[in-house]
């Protein structure tokens, strides 16, 4: 569960190293580093949370005893989120520090990952109960769904520089994928068990 | 409510081939049958088509009263004891007070506390069959249940069965090793 929060914090500390230390470059492209690391450190777990299930059986049971797939998919979601978001929320902190952004920067930051956190967590459901059982699920899972985080990239790293109209768009597009990504990941686990 | 399974005209595809058609038997209360047939036949694509886990290619399944499924994999925690594992399972059941009896059931009431995962074969096949057992549905579907059962093991599986037989329970049961089930309906594929 730590592993995803010790990558961002790595992303954090390599990012200065290859851009240079400049402090006003650093707290001009902060934010967007920080939301591209947020993506990367949710990719890293992707592969392993359905897929144990399905292989051990877990899954087949719940559906014996009449629980609907989605419905398991979304206490997955949940699970996930908290599993990973307030630690990465407390890691922010930290690489805000690293990358010598200034306080204000830090609460638009903060406030547009605790809105975005939930969407990623079940875009990263939904990849992996398509992934689930697929051989090379891991890099599949970075081609299923990097290109679906691209709306809750652009917008939370618009909303941590202030663009009007970004934190709205972002709740937007999270609410969107919390809603229709337990249908997709039930519909992949059903779609599994032939 | 009656207790009651019913296949009519089953039939199951694979990967398009198909493994049987026309497979038709029906369980009333008391009742069981017993699945035959060589390995690759379809016996464990029938006990899922009877969990409600794939559907039949062709047929009607229908059926009264809740299912419990022993499959091939035990599906509980491996680090977890197994009665902690088993509650698990029990508490969405609503009967968390039955995983002592059924470990009792099964023989392995001394290893409750033992992790899943340093079980042997044997042992942790019997600890899923108690989580049939403590799920209290009328409706057993278990899939090679004897697998890597010994012979004392098979004679306590064969009880099992025949006690919940007596109390109106159905039982299907896919097997490649002889078990004894009085008056059963043979399915051979």
């Amino acid at each position: 569960m730590l592993m995803p929060i010790a990558f961002f914090l790595l992303v954090a500390i390599l990012f200065p190293f290859a851009v240079g230390p400049e402090a006003r470059l650093l707290a001009r492209v902060g934010g967007g580093v920080i939301w591209a690391a947020a993506l990367l450190a949710a990719l890293l777990p992707v592969e392993r949370l359905v897929a144990p299930d399905a292989e051990s059986g877990v899954l087949d049971q719940f559906a014996v005893r009449g629980l609907p797939d989605a419905g398991v998919a979304a206490a997955k979601m949940l699970g996930h989120w908290l599993g990973f978001a307030p630690a990465l929320l407390v890691a922010t902190v930290i690489a805000a520090a690293l990358l010598h952004l200034p306080g204000s920067a830090l609460v638009p930051i903060l406030a547009g990952l605790a809105i975005g956190t939930p969407g990623l967590a079940a875009l990263g459901i939904a990849t992996a109960a398509l992934v689930a059982g697929l051989r090379g699920a891991g890099a599949l899972a970075g081609l299923v769904m990097l290109p679906f985080a691209v709306p809750l990239l652009i917008f939370g790293a618009g909303a941590s520089a202030g663009q009007p109209g970004a934190f709205k768009l972002l709740g937007a597009v999270s609410l969107l994928l919390v809603a229709g990504c337990p249908l997709v990941a039930g519909a992949a686990i059903r779609m599994g068990r032939n | 409510m009656r207790t009651s399974l019913t296949f009519a005209d089953v039939a199951c595809v694979r990967g398009g081939r198909l493994l049987f058609e026309d497979i038709g038997f029906a369980l009333g209360p008391g009742d069981a049958a017993l699945v035959s047939g060589p390995n690759g036949a379809g016996k464990s694509s029938l006990i899922r088509i009877a969990a409600g886990l794939l559907a039949p290619a062709a047929g009607r399944v229908a059926g009264e009263g809740a299912r419990a499924l022993l499959a091939e994999s035990a599906a509980l925690d491996p680090e977890l004891g197994v009665a902690a594992a088993l509650r698990f399972w029990a508490r969405i059941d609503g009967r968390a007070e039955a995983v002592m009896p059924a470990l009792e059931a099964v023989g392995l009431g001394e290893l409750a506390q033992v992790p899943v995962r340093l079980l042997s074969t044997g042992q942790r096949r019997r600890a899923a069959l108690a989580r049939v057992v403590a799920s209290g549905a009328p409706v057993w579907l278990l899939d090679e249940p004897a697998n890597g059962l010994d012979a004392a093991s098979v004679r306590m599986l064969e009880d099992l069965i025949a006690g919940h037989r007596r109390e109106g329970g159905i039982a299907l049961v896919a097997t490649h090793l002889p078990i004894a089930l009085p008056d059963a309906v043979a399915v051979t594929l």
